[in-house]
């Protein structure tokens, strides 16, 4: 999407949103209550009309062609959308006979999506005793059902117990792993973090930032690394190891076994220095690399946090 | 005509969603069928005895048609709190995200409801008939009757999608839903004369739609001339699909979950 403006009356819900998701990336649409995420999700989906700029899905307009649009995505909503007096076969099969697929088809596709989301064994069961965490799996199977090019995600975690939040985190990575291109929305820095390849914080209808989880976190200073060895005697030669490893001065503390130095986040990085101090004789006793969290990516780049944020919606 | 198969194979299929769920809901297919029942037995047994009607030598036969009538106007509402609760629950928004023809959320929902309607009318039949009702006029008349109807019925259920779709909660629907025809149903020529009525109110009865369309269906099933009611309660219904559907068209593109 290019330059997305929306408002509502006073409300500047977006304005100007430039986003673009690569085929196959799963891409997290980061901020706090209010934000815009769900109304960049309704822009794209067809639900809302932009008063400015224009979003594309597979290059086709969305405001020019939205029936095409819609052929081509899976909208899962920030509440789950089911019938809830229907089986889940059953709502999987109204939404797959609403997208005109054959109804051999829409079986076969049903009875995978089941299989699938662990909703086999309640296929045929009233939707309206399922927990909040079948719910959801039901609505994301429900998205899936003709195959979509782009998968929506609004707060898909929000609501659910711990449990089935780890859950619905194991089923996204599946999806991401398939190569279904998603933008999935979240609060949760955690969740970000943890599911999406590339993070857009958004706030007060603006993009802040962009970049992988580990951009963001070395925007507001990178991680650093801490040594300890097990004899003072070595701290010379733990130096001269250490240093072309690092992105900084290596100081070391006064006990002579304790290392610390700023470094470029990056997987391998521990074993990397476990390897070279062995290689160079010295015993490690521990390693360990901290990385800012998220959560302080969101004070530095908003100056809030975001606590502050939800208690104030 | 591509179009309009899509339309009608989407409407059915949203149709079907909800005619599956009625059998299910035998709790609620019986309630909604006491209260016309109830409504019938207090008319004809409470008020019956005191109330003449000039012409009808007998309550029953006068009133049975207007409590037709109401019992199926009544019924409309169930369009606009199904589609209130499928806009809360956001199931509105996921169809609208789907490639499906946009008129087919509400027609799907008006012929389920109209299904609905016609099962809780078979039932007041069968009661009425039970309590000593009859058909005096032809078969022809009484289907021309019934049909006048439930195409009434079905035009309100046009107005009652766009109170769904305008207000905010399921709660609002069901209010703003029922209010109105109560002045709809009463300030008319179905339970009582409206010549009996103060004068101010009498014109407003007499130009009431119900009241054409209650005199239509009571002239039809007691084999009396009809007159041009029949045309106007016709035309009523017709204007009221029209301009209504269109409004509720325009409303379900604009509508949001919140
Ligand atoms: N239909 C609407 N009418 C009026 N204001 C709205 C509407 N939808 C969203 N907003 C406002 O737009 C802003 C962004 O909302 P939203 O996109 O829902 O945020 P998020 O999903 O990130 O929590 C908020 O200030 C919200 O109050
Ligand atoms: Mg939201």
């Amino acid at each position: 999407m290019d330059g997305i403006v929306k408002t509502f009356g006073d409300t500047r819900a977006l304005d100007g949103v430039d986003l673009a998701v690569p085929r196959g990336a799963v891409y997290g649409l980061l901020g706090p209550n209010g934000a815009g995420k769900t109304t960049s999700v309704r822009v794209l989906t067809t639900l809302l009309r932009p008063d400015a700029g224009t979003a594309r899905i597979d290059g086709i307009d969305v405001a020019a062609d939205p029936h095409a649009v819609r052929q081509r995505i899976g909208l899962t909503g920030q509440y789950a959308a089911v019938e809830e007096r229907l089986t889940a076969r059953e709502n999987l099969g109204f939404v797959g006979r609403l997208f005109h697929l054959p109804r051999a088809r829409v079986a076969a596709r049903a009875d995978e999506l089941l299989e699938r989301f662990d909703l086999a064994d309640a296929a045929d069961r009233v939707v309206k005793g399922f927990s909040g965490g079948m719910r959801r799996r039901l609505d994301i199977a429900m998205s899936l059902i003709a195959e979509p090019s782009v998968l929506f995600l609004d707060e898909p975690t929000t609501g659910l117990d711990p449990r089935s939040r780890l859950g619905m985190w194991d089923v996204i990575e599946e999806l991401a792993a398939d190569g279904t291109t998603v933008l999935l929305t979240t609060q949760y820095l955690e969740e970000a973090d943890r599911l999406a390849e590339q993070i857009v914080v958004i706030d007060h209808g603006r993009v802040i930032a962009e970049g992988s989880p580990d951009e963001l976190k070395q925007r507001i200073g990178g991680a650093r690394l801490s040594v300890r060895i097990a004899r003072p005697e070595n701290q010379e030669r733990a130096m001269s190891t250490l240093t072309p490893l690092c992105a900084g001065e290596v100081v070391s503390d006064d006990a002579r076994t304790g290392f610390s130095a700023p470094i470029i986040a990056g997987d391998g990085v521990v074993p990397g220095v476990i390897r070279a101090l062995d290689d160079a004789g010295v015993d490690v006793l521990d390693v360990e690399v901290r990385r800012p969290s998220l959560d302080d990516v969101f004070l530095v780049l908003t100056g809030r946090t975001t606590d502050a944020e939800e208690d104030a919606s | 005509m591509n179009r309009l198969r899509w339309l009608l194979h989407d409407s059915w299929v949203e149709a079907e969603r909800h005619l599956r769920i009625i059998p299910r809901n035998v709790e609620l297919l019986i309630f909604a069928s006491i209260q016309p029942i109830m409504f019938l037995a207090i008319f004809v047994y409470v008020f019956g005895g005191s109330i003449v009607i000039p012409g009808f030598d007998n309550y029953d036969q006068f009133l049975m048609p207007g409590i037709f009538a109401q019992t199926l106007v009544f019924g409309s509402a169930f369009t606009g709190i199904g589609l209130a609760d499928d806009l809360q629950k956001g199931l509105v928004d996921r169809l609208r995200s789907l490639p499906m023809s946009r008129s087919a959320v509400i027609v799907g929902r008006t012929i389920s409801d109209l299904v609905r309607n016609l099962f809780t009318f078979v039932v007041m039949i069968v009661v009425a008939l039970a309590i000593g009702f009859r058909f005096t006029g032809g078969a022809v008349d009484a289907i021309a009757a019934t049909a006048l109807l439930v195409l009434f019925s079905y035009a309100l259920s046009w107005v009652q999608a766009v109170i769904g779709l305008s207000v905010s909660s399921v709660e609002a629907a069901n209010s703003a839903g029922f209010i109105w025809m109560f002045p709809l149903t009463f300030v008319s020529s179905a339970f009582v004369d409206p010549s009996n009525m103060p004068g101010w109110l009498r014109p407003v009865a007499d130009a009431n739609p119900f009241t054409l369309v209650t005199n239509s269906a009571r002239a039809l099933y007691n084999g009396n001339p009809v007159g041009t009611d029949a045309w106007w309660a016709l035309a009523w219904s017709i204007g009221i699909i029209v301009v209504f559907s269109t409004m509720a068209a325009r409303r379900f593109s604009r509508s949001t979950a919140g």
